[in-house]
């Protein structure tokens, strides 16, 4: 499992793996926000945390269509597939996942502070929304580990994939961005909307991946 | 060990393929599949693969034990599409799949002599031609051991030099007591039996 793990890995890192695709598109979305939005520096603070959440969001859904299809297109799906007595279908989609959210998310989450700074967001609110960025974005690349493995005999499945995948992220979004600005507006309590996320983030990490196992094993032509 | 197939039926999209395939094959034995395109050679050897529901029948592994319990375990699968990714090197490929697949059985470079393909496994896997792709998957059924082979077109590609190599590998896979079962239009040089698969067979 260790040697998926890298592999995958090593893929999004070689040409063509678009492991930096992400980190672009994010950059490119808020960066333009105080474009659109205008320089007020109290404005841009007070929806900063929800713009990177978006962005992210938006972005950890770019490679999202490839997870499976690379694999179904050389083959490599079915030998996996076939190895379901060894390596359990969806401990092996769990790992895949987590690969994908290593290499194309776990980037986002790191440039994340930097692009805070575009959003005019004191170190506390960056820092927190950095932070629940790290513990929610696995629960997306799970989610859409599901959309992708229904939208794999799709050629051109990744807009599917997005729209399939949105109404169940809504919820990571909410609990998210309301951690977020927990985390700077006085009263209101910072723990309970972040042990929530965590809370997702565990649930999707065991019911994506079985779905996902499930669409993989009937999808099979 | 025995392979045995009882009354397969296969249907593509809702049409029946085939139906009323039965074979048994003990250790050592080898089974051609042959016939015209569209006879269901490929989806005769998903359906034992596991990778396609059969429409009816059944095909198991007997005395596989613990370690085989059913074909999709035991079985590699090569078919048409050479499960390697053109961003990594040939020997990366390979390594990979020989600690995913379990049961180690040749080294990685040990399997590219085999194949003939001892001095290019630092190459990435896309820059290679079709038949040192082809010859790159073969390569893959060494490096970690399954007593079934299901092959579907394995020498698709392959110079006659690299068709003779692959036939004694074939070969030595029987002697040690393996299972092969290969749909082809060429020749494998395979001794055993052939099953013979007309269009719209019933």
């Amino acid at each position: 499992m260790l040697a998926l793990y890298l592999r995958d890995i090593r893929l999004s890192t070689r040409a063509g793996g678009g492991a930096l695709t992400g980190v672009i598109f994010f950059l490119a979305v808020i960066a333009v926000v105080p474009f659109g939005v205008g320089p007020d520096l109290a404005l841009l603070a007070r929806i900063g945390p929800a713009i990177l959440w978006i962005g992210a969001l938006l972005a950890a859904l770019l490679g999202l269509d490839r997870l499976f299809q690379a694999d179904r297109e050389d083959g490599s799906l079915d030998l996996m597939l076939m190895a379901g007595a060894r390596h359990m279908t969806a401990f092996t989609v769990f790992v895949k996942c987590l690969a994908h959210w290593t290499g194309a998310v776990l980037p986002l989450v790191v440039a994340s502070p930097l692009l805070a700074l575009f959003m005019n967001l004191d170190p506390v609110a960056a820092g927190a929304t950095t932070l629940t960025l790290a513990v929610g974005t696995p629960a997306l690349a799970f989610i859409g580990a599901a959309g992708a493995a229904v939208a794999v005999a799709l050629p051109r499945g990744g807009v599917l994939v997005s729209v399939l995948v949105l109404p169940l992220a809504i919820p990571v979004l909410i609990f998210g961005v309301s951690a977020s600005y927990a985390a700077v507006a006085e009263p209101d309590p910072f723990l309970p909307p972040f042990l929530i996320l965590t809370a997702l983030t565990l649930f999707f990490a065991v019911v994506g991946p079985a779905a996902a196992a499930l669409a993989l094993r009937w999808a099979g032509d | 060990m025995r392979l045995i197939a009882e009354g397969l039926a296969g249907e593509r999209g809702g049409e029946p393929v085939f139906s009323g395939v039965s074979f048994a094959l003990g250790a050592g034995e080898a089974l051609t599949i042959t016939g015209p395109n569209g006879a269901g050679k490929s989806t005769l050897l998903r359906v034992l693969a596991g990778l396609l529901p059969a429409a009816a029948g059944a095909a198991r592994i007997e005395g596989g034990g613990a370690d085989w319990p059913d074909v999709a375990a035991a079985a590699h699968y090569l078919g048409h599409q050479n499960a390697m990714k053109t961003a990594l090197t040939v020997t990366e490929n390979l390594a990979f799949w020989r600690d995913f697949l379990g049961e180690p059985h040749c080294e990685v470079d040990e399997a590219l002599e085999m194949v003939g393909l001892g001095d290019i496994g630092h190459l990435p896997f896309g820059y290679l031609s079709t038949g040192q792709r082809r010859r790159a998957a073969i390569a893959r059924l060494l490096v970690s051991y399954r007593p079934v082979w299901l092959l579907d077109e394995p020498t698709a590609g392959l110079d006659k030099a690299s068709e003779a190599q692959f036939s004694a590998l074939m070969g030595a896979h029987l002697e040690d007591g393996g299972i092969i079962v290969a749909a082809t239009h060429l020749p494998l040089g395979l001794a055993g039996a052939e099953l013979r698969m007309a269009e719209g067979a019933r």
